[in-house]
């Protein structure tokens, strides 16, 4: 009983010590894998505080999804002054949250391939869901879903679930986006050549590297990383003639923030070449601007620009619950 | 006198403060996040037609799941009771494994054993026998008694450990077989532990939910707490979610009430505790049975848990230093926790014996509510509590040690209460007589006797709050991660291998203390 007591008091005891610093401090939330060793976290606040006379604090939670819900219980009085790595599926709630002032003025967004146009958030990084494979098992990919639905039984895919994840929730309507009234028969299609629906990416990207399945819902930059830091090739992403969904992650700043202007500082900073060269190799997405010199290897564009699909976040929104029960309903036939 | 009387009533009033205080802890914790979470809500909201069969399915795996577990567990524990040989220790240490393991790690290690490219598939392809394909019910079942029948294999060697050795004297002096040994001797043994560990189990598979998912093949093995987790984090429906939990503390009250209703009455004789000694299951057949559970428990057990080993090994040279100070807080949060798992479930099991009937059965059914309770309400129900007061990431790990322990207590009850219960049948009249009531009826009489099953009591608490990874996500930022919490990290930066590495070290760590512990309680009830 006494334990967490005193364990209690000591934190506290901590946190107010860590207050009484002089500098201005910067509360961004975050997904908990952003601010981690090996994600953006640790080199953007680095870069930001070298310049910016203040403590950049990182406050996080488990997903985008989870940032939004944490957000959400705390309402008013949340001290976050950014809320980076919504996606654009939530970006309809957390406007409706009320809890977001507008976004400030943006440099070009020259990497993204689509334009964009609203008012409370900026985007600071992007990519496509793809079905990422290994050359080693499986010779010929799928260059389409009709492919993939017309491939032989034996060609398993192991995909995320759209009810507690954000890729599941992209293949939901990317398959809603592409077939529309269709999509159901494309589920029907897919069925007998998912080996599971997991929880999370975790789950399903670890289930295939053990190679239980041939294939995984995953990012077109997911290879990037196996070539950059392992030094391994024989990973690769399906193209698909349909396009391929986009995940654009935004951020925003909150209304109540008592930074504000530290704040916009931290948002334009995010979109500097310096930060916007640090995302690829740590986030494994696309930069929204292209910072000077290339991209390392495994970011060429494959997929052109045109063939980029999106759905507008309130048609997103307004999809969702019906394109959910439809998927539902074929997978528990 | 009166003196002497008064002492005694102000003995017995700490009891109840202390049985009640915990009671009372659970309940706030249990009932308080629920209401809390309902309060935040700003709208009301029915169960919807899908939750239905969620209710159905969770239903329906959990009971298999706790059948299967305890009928394999009873042969495998009556052959570890009945017989020595050379890493017994080791095996029943190793029992307590698969609990504490981290979900993702543990499906990832059956799943190169069962899995599609699995070793039991690359033996039947051999043999020339089809694949088989283990998502679905199939999947979930055997992922929970690859969890849980361990654990109910250490409770009912526990229940055989338990029988006076005097019986089975008696009974070889008598000349009775082996079926009358355990007609006489370790039927009525087991049934006093039986209902507590199936509830136990039942109500662990209840709450299931990455298990159930990842294995369940898809959204027809859709459990009540995903239908939560996507009412809390992608519907943002705080009304959903705590009706959904609300049914489900319903539905394990009523196995609990119902478990708790048909427990066997203990038989009152007086033990010596002493290491057992058998005369029973001499005989070839005997020998051949129990030689062969023991063979398929381990190799059941071994299996998966070896290649989460190899796995990990293999990549240990790239562990990252980040995994050490997590490693601290880690051991830190799992001491805490152990200690007010172990006060909790002493206080309570205390004023549940020294209660009659109804009333004590009420006070040791509160004991099992933590299993019934949402791990995610709970979590967001202490962040709406806590919020307005504190910074939420300065309290990470002291409430996760918070929940942790409290979460253990239904293991360290199930632990400890038949032991007691049986300690009170032995010498509970000459306590009465001695007017040893209250706190000192525990210290003095209960503690000396409860050697073995504190220390695995405190074993199983220490390894699960080290497992844990429910509440942290909530509160901690990764700078003050605990081990579980670096070992996802890891892996949602693709670093799978890495991941691996930590795991390994956790499932260490995590043996680590249980195996100091258990020991511990072993090695006093020897002396």
């Amino acid at each position: 009983m006494k334990t967490p007591l005193i364990a209690a008091g000591l934190a506290l005891a901590f946190a107010l010590a860590g207050q009484a610093g002089e500098k201005p401090v910067l509360k961004v939330y975050t997904y908990s894998s952003f601010a981690s060793d090996w994600g953006p976290g640790p080199q953007i606040e680095k870069a930001f505080e070298k310049t910016c006379g203040c403590d950049l604090q990182w406050v996080t939670a488990g997903d985008g999804a989870a940032l939004l819900g944490r957000l959400k219980l705390e309402g008013d009085k949340t001290e976050a002054d950014v809320v980076l790595g919504l996606d654009t599926n939530l970006i309809v709630k957390a406007r409706e949250t009320g809890l977001f002032a507008k976004a400030p003025e943006a440099p070009a967004l020259d990497n993204l391939p689509v334009a964009w146009a609203d008012p409370d958030f900026l985007p600071f990084d992007w990519g496509y869901f793809a079905f990422v494979y290994d050359k080693t098992r499986l010779a010929k990919a799928p260059k389409s879903f009709h492919e993939l639905v017309a491939a032989p039984d034996d060609l398993r895919i192991v995909i995320e679930d759209p009810r507690s994840s954000t890729p599941g929730l992209g293949l939901l309507l990317w398959v809603k986006a592409a077939y529309g009234d269709k999509a159901a028969e494309i589920w029907r299609g897919l069925r007998p050549k998912i080996v599971t629906v997991t929880k999370g990416w975790s789950e399903a990207y670890g289930m295939f590297l053990e190679g239980e399945a041939d294939m995984v819902l995953s990012y077109t930059t997911s290879p990037a990383y196996h070539i950059n830091v392992e030094k391994d090739d024989t990973k690769a992403a399906a193209i698909f003639d349909e396009g391929h969904y986009m995940q654009i992650e935004v951020m925003g700043i909150t209304r109540t923030s008592d930074q504000p202007e530290l704040a916009r500082r931290f948002v334009r900073f995010m979109l500097s070449d310096e930060a916007q060269a640090i995302i690829p190799v740590t986030n494994w997405m696309y930069p929204v601007r292209m910072p000077p010199g290339d991209l390392p290897a495994g970011f060429e564009q494959l997929v052109p620009r045109e063939k980029a699909i999106l759905l507008p976040p309130e048609e997103a929104a307004r999809l969702r619950e019906a394109a959910l029960a439809e998927w539902l309903a074929v997978m528990s036939e | 006198m009166a003196r002497r009387h008064e002492r005694v009533n102000g003995r017995a009033n700490l009891l109840v403060w202390t049985g009640g205080g915990a009671a009372a802890l659970v309940l706030l914790l249990v009932f308080g996040t629920l209401a809390a979470l309902a309060m935040k809500a700003e709208s009301a909201s029915g169960l919807q037609p899908g939750d239905w069969a969620a209710i159905r399915f969770t239903l329906l795996q959990a009971t298999i799941s706790a059948t299967l577990s305890v009928l394999l567990a009873l042969p495998v524990a009556r052959a570890l009771a009945r017989r020595r040989f050379p890493g017994r220790q080791l095996l029943t240490t190793l029992l307590g494994a698969p609990f504490i393991l981290p979900v993702i790690v543990a499906v990832l290690g059956l799943i190169t054993v069962f899995g599609r490219h699995g070793l039991v598939n690359a033996v039947l392809t051999a043999l020339g026998l089809g694949p088989i394909e283990i998502y679905g019910l199939t999947g979930v079942v055997l992922a929970h008694v690859f969890f849980n029948m361990p654990l109910a294999t250490r409770l009912f060697l526990h229940a055989h450990l338990s029988i006076p050795p005097e019986h089975f004297r008696l009974a070889a002096a008598l000349g009775f077989s082996d079926r009358a040994v355990r007609r006489h001797l370790e039927r009525p043994a087991i049934a006093r532990v039986l209902p507590g560990v199936f509830v136990t189990i039942f109500l662990l598979c209840l709450t299931s939910f990455a298990v159930a998912l990842t294995l369940g093949g898809g959204p027809r093995a859709t459990t009540i707490e995903l239908a939560i987790y996507q009412a809390f984090t992608f519907d943002f429906d705080l009304a959903r979610a705590a009706l959904l939990a609300l049914v489900q503390l319903a539905l394990c009250a009523l196995a609990a009430f119902l478990a708790l209703s048909i427990g066997a009455a203990p038989d009152a004789a007086p033990s010596l505790a002493t290491t057992p000694w058998r005369a029973d299951g001499r005989g070839i057949p005997a020998r051949i049975v129990d030689g062969g559970w023991i063979l398929l428990a381990t190799l059941f057990l071994m299996l998966p848990l070896g290649s989460i080993v190899l796995a990990g090994m293999a990549h240990l040279p790239d562990l990252p230093t980040v995994v050490w100070p997590a490693l601290g807080r880690s051991l830190l949060v799992a001491l805490a926790a152990t200690g007010l798992a172990l006060a909790l479930a002493l206080g309570l099991a205390g004023l549940a014996l020294s209660l009659d009937g109804r009333g004590g059965r009420t006070i040791e059914g509160i004991g099992f509510l933590p299993l019934a309770t949402s791990p995610m309400v709970l979590g967001a129900g202490l962040f709406v509590l806590l919020f307005p007061v504190f910074p939420p990431q300065a309290l990470a790990l002291p409430v996760t040690a918070l929940v942790n322990g409290v979460m253990s207590l239904p293991f360290a009850l199930r632990a400890l209460l038949p032991q007691m219960r049986r300690i009170e049948a032995d010498h509970g009249r000459l306590a009465d007589a001695l007017g040893l009531v209250g706190i000192n009826r525990l210290r003095r009489l209960h503690l000396p006797l409860l050697a073995r099953p504190l220390g695995f009591a405190a074993g199983l608490t220490a390894a699960l709050a080290m497992g844990d990874l429910g509440v942290i996500a909530l509160f901690a930022t990764p700078a003050e991660a605990t081990l579980p919490m670096q070992v996802r990290l890891l892996m949602a930066s693709y670093r799978m291998g890495e991941a691996s590495a930590a795991a390994l070290v956790l499932l260490l760590a995590s043996l680590a203390l249980f195996w100091i512990f258990d020991r511990g309680g072993r090695a006093d009830a020897r002396a």
